[in-house]
């Protein structure tokens, strides 16, 4: 087809073009400019944060607070050595396995928890009560009794994140059971529909949508959870490399090495960042029909 | 298919909080008819759907089809409900096929079948958009094919086009007729609406005041096919309304001063500040 036939076709729609061709100018260009601000924003913070470090040396007066931190800059030197350290990777790798190990088994265990308490009301009546009452304790309290319960300290940690994540899983799932429209269910058994196929195309369909902000939120707790339970439970056997991110940065601390306890601290908040950004992208492949746009 | 009501009761709760919703309700859906059944919103017609649909058992009475008592939902019987109840994780497609599949008949056949009705409804472009993608006339159509797939031989519509904007409405509503006019099927249709009764009804149920019976039987033999737009000029349409609206009219002032109870809370509140001569009003 030539040039000019398109150009003629396009004709009509040409304002309309047009129109559409500054809206996408005006989203790139506010786009960038958020982008920008959150670049000053980092940089404003960053030059405050290092001016405020250094301020005995070239005020010749201590800022409080800020002056006890370290700099950005030995920060980033110091981050620069670690990378090059397998024991710095060691402390990620313990951490994420604990995370995951914990976390996976809170999915297994809270999903179909869940869903029974769902679908038997006579289920729920029988053990909700039991799980309102040991909710409310912090998992953190746990800790103790779960070093005399388990046979292993690794074992330990594992039941205490695991704990963080159950609860906030089962409680959306049950959620998302309660907020079904039963209708739906009405039209399926008019069908003819067996039990079965109720539970596998609607309720657990019903459900899925809350099920992952259940994930979403337990996978932000079993950071927290994790980061103390190493503190508590310390390095183990494999020395200061072998308790993860969260002894990391105990041990920096003991040491005496405060750029470490920063890089420390920077990379659980990246983490924790990396595994809901990594379950989120998974719930969007998961829930098709809640895409903005088909 | 002919589905004959006889003296159903259905009361919710128990003890004090019981409360009749239907009570000593009887009448016959005719094989092959157009049945609608009309009333002031709040009397329990969705109530009767539930129990024709086998949602739900009458406390007392008993409702049968062709003969044979109600025990269960079964795929003779389809119920199309007041606001979209299409599975917002299936595509219009998945929603469509959803019966034939759950019943494990998803053939060649079954298939086309699914993919001809969307055709018919006029969706077929949009067999693989999810619900929310889709208007509210749209949703409303893939409903009807939803159902129509599993060849009810009764549809049950529960104020069906309910929420619609006017001009949508009227074309569901020719849409609607000239598609039960094809397939002579048999229809039970609940409404609020008098033009949209006295369009579609071969037969017209008017309804009571909760707990909700019969009150007037009207069979409406305007010529077929109708077209909505001439209904306003009919003679004769326009005396079944007046008729209707009396009917109806009378039933929601009996609520006013007796049945329900915003009302009696409101006389209450009245009698204690004007005393007897409130009563000796209400009395004559």
């Amino acid at each position: 087809m030539s040039a000019t036939a398109s150009m003629l076709e396009a004709r009509p729609a040409r304002a309309g073009h047009r129109l559409s061709r500054l809206a996408t100018r005006l989203r790139e260009t506010t786009c960038s400019r958020s982008r920008r601000r959150a670049l000053i924003s980092y940089g404003v913070f960053a030059a405050i944060w290092q001016l405020g470090a250094t301020s005995a040396r070239w005020l010749g007066h201590p800022v409080p607070v800020l002056s006890n931190l370290p700099p950005p800059t030995a920060v980033l030197t110091t981050w620069g050595h670690l990378v090059l350290e397998r024991g710095y990777w060691h402390s990620w790798l313990t951490s994420f396995v604990r995370v995951g190990g914990g976390f996976a088994a809170a999915v297994i265990a809270g999903v179909p928890f869940g869903l029974a308490m769902a679908m038997s009301r006579r289920l729920r009546g029988i053990v909700f009560p039991v799980f309102e009452l040991l909710r409310p304790i912090p998992p953190l309290a746990w800790v103790p009794a779960a070093i005399i319960f388990w046979p292993t300290q690794e074992l330990s940690i594992d039941f205490v994140i695991f704990l963080g994540a159950f609860y906030p899983i089962v409680l959306n799932v049950l959620g998302g059971a309660d907020a079904m429209d039963e209708r739906l269910i009405q039209v399926a058994r008019s069908m003819g529909a067996s039990r079965w196929n109720i539970f596998r195309r609607l309720v657990f369909r019903a459900v899925l949508p809350s099920t992952l902000v259940g994930m979403d939120v337990s996978i932000g707790i079993t950071w927290e959870v994790v980061v103390a339970a190493e503190m508590i439970s310390g390095g183990g056997s494999s020395g200061s490399s072998g308790g993860g991110l969260g002894f990391f940065i105990w041990s920096s601390y003991v040491g005496g090495s405060y750029p470490q306890i920063i890089v420390g601290m920077i990379s659980i908040g990246l983490a924790g960042y990396l595994s809901s950004a990594a379950l989120r992208r998974l719930a969007a492949r998961f829930l098709p029909w809640l895409e903005a746009s088909a | 298919m002919s589905v004959e009501l006889r003296s159903v009761s259905k009361t919710y709760g128990r003890g004090t909080d019981a409360r009749v919703v239907v009570a000593d309700c009887s009448f016959h859906v005719e094989r092959g008819r157009f049945t609608v059944m009309i009333g002031p919103s709040g009397v329990g017609k969705s109530t009767i759907i539930r129990l024709i649909a086998g949602f739900d058992r009458p406390t007392a009475g008993q409702i049968t089809i062709d003969g044979r008592p109600i025990t269960r939902p079964g795929p003779d019987r389809q119920v199309v409900f007041q606001e979209t109840a299409l599975f917002p994780w299936m595509t219009t497609l998945e929603n469509v096929r959803y019966g034939p599949s759950a019943r494990g008949e998803l053939t060649p056949a079954n298939k086309t079948r699914a993919d001809a009705l969307l055709d018919r409804v006029g969706l077929g472009a949009f067999r693989e958009r999810y619900p929310r993608h889709l208007s509210g006339g749209m949703k409303r159509r893939a409903e009807l094919a939803r159902a129509l797939i599993n060849d009810p031989a009764i549809m049950i519509l529960d104020e069906p086009f309910r929420g619609l904007d006017a001009m949508t409405k009227r074309l569901m509503l020719d849409y609607y007729a000239r598609l039960s006019a094809d397939t002579g099927r048999t229809n039970f249709f609940v409404t609020t609406d008098v033009d949209e009764a006295i369009f579609l009804a071969d037969r017209l149920l008017v309804m009571t005041q909760i707990p909700t019976r019969v009150r007037a039987v009207i069979d409406v033999d305007l010529a077929r096919p109708r077209r909505f737009a001439d209904l306003a000029g009919d003679d004769r349409a326009n005396a079944l309304k007046m008729t209707v609206l009396s009917l109806l009219h009378e039933e929601v002032m009996k609520s006013f001063t007796s049945g329900s109870r915003a009302a009696t809370d409101f006389l209450d509140a009245y009698r204690r500040r004007l005393g007897p001569a409130l009563d000796n009003r209400l009395s004559k």
